[in-house]
């Protein structure tokens, strides 16, 4: 309904299950690329590993730029993978000004309940246990959603059931001048009060897969 | 032989393959992956199964072959056949590959070498089966039929 398909970056070194994740979410109507390594996805988001660029994107000239310009939905990526594991990509991401906003979703494998809230707590928005299933990508159409720019004039003060304390909103200017995720500045609130507040009630609530808890 | 037949052994076949522990459930995914604009995601997703797999099996053999035997990169290799293995629904593949991991982590030798047999035991009967289960389909297309869903 004039809203562009959601862009998915996958990330895992198996073939056979990057194979498999695009074709899930193409029937799930969503562009994807699907990289081999924690690196490349980094060079797709226009994120070197050693040089992060510490100028937002409309600002610099640069022609590395062009690729912040592609708008990524989510990040879904496998836990264990030589080099960078999907957790390193995921605190690199998180660290950066200009992507901690795309919602990131953990693979693994293994069921190891340790791995899972390390990787929650590190601000992955969902963990789903391998082999993924049209179930699971159906269950994140919703994170997706949160990046898709609604109102981008719209004040940031966004208050949803899950963020009823109205905390101090920080000044976003930077943000507001990255790639269109205006709407989920709100995202980045409910981290921070969180990291202030310890666990909310809200995070010790396993978010992982029902495919674990079977 | 006419299609309704073809059609009939190729659901007997399936159903044994599920039944005997061949295939689980994730082939069934991987089935109603396919259709119409991709009517031969399943062969190729199982090719890449056969192409990874026999890589796999052959790294393990020359690592377990070693003089010194690096029991990390053994379980490393194990590992990756886990992960494809599920990702296929190659059950009894997948299954071999919890003990060898523990008798990597004991680094015992032996107990390597018999699970790496198994393991390859395993896969040449599934790798078989699913051959099979693709020359029935591919003779009920040629016969002019449809090949029948299988839940």
């Amino acid at each position: 309904m004039g809203m562009s398909e959601f862009h998915v970056l996958a990330v895992d070194d198996s073939l056979i299950d990057r194979k498999l994740i695009e074709r899930l979410f193409k029937i799930s109507s969503c562009q994807v690329t699907s990289v081999d390594s924690g690196s490349k996805a980094l060079e797709f988001l226009g994120l070197q590993e050693h040089n992060q660029n510490p100028n937002p994107p409309c600002v610099s000239p640069n022609a590395k730029q062009n690729l912040q310009q592609v708008e990524v939905n989510l990040i879904i990526t496998d836990y264990c993978m030589p080099g960078m594991t999907g957790y390193d990509l995921l605190k690199k991401i998180k660290e950066s000004p200009s992507l901690k906003n795309i919602p990131v979703v953990i693979m693994s494998s293994v069921n190891v309940p340790s791995r899972i809230s390390r990787c929650l707590e590190e601000g992955a928005e969902d963990f789903i246990l391998k082999p993924v299933r049209l179930a699971d990508v159906n269950k994140l159409k919703p994170h997706m959603m949160k990046t898709k720019c609604k109102s981008f004039h719209k004040p940031q003060k966004i208050v949803t059931k899950e963020n009823q304390e109205s905390q101090e909103i920080e000044p976003k200017t930077e943000q507001i001048l990255q790639q269109s995720q205006g709407n989920n500045n709100n995202n980045n609130y409910k981290r921070k009060s969180m990291d202030q507040q310890g666990l909310s009630p809200e995070r010790t609530r396993p978010r992982y897969n029902y495919n674990m808890i079977l | 032989m006419e299609v309704g037949q073809l059609q009939r052994s190729f659901v007997e076949y399936m159903a044994s393959l599920f039944r005997e522990g061949f295939l689980d459930a994730q082939f069934s995914q991987l089935q109603q992956l396919q259709d119409d604009s991709n009517p031969d995601f399943v062969v190729e997703v199982v090719s890449l199964f056969f192409e990874d797999s026999e890589r796999l099996l052959n790294d393990l053999t020359m690592a377990l072959d070693q003089p010194n035997v690096d029991f990390k990169q053994v379980d490393a290799h194990v590992h990756q056949l886990k992960g494809s293995s599920s990702s296929v629904g190659a059950q009894r593949v997948k299954n071999c590959c919890v003990p060898f991991r523990n008798c990597c982590e004991e680094q015992n030798i032996e107990t390597c070498l018999r699970c790496l047999q198994q393991i390859k035991q395993e896969y040449l009967l599934v790798k078989n089966k699913l051959q099979t289960l693709f020359e029935l389909e591919q003779q009920i297309v040629a016969a002019g039929g449809a090949i029948p869903m299988v839940q």
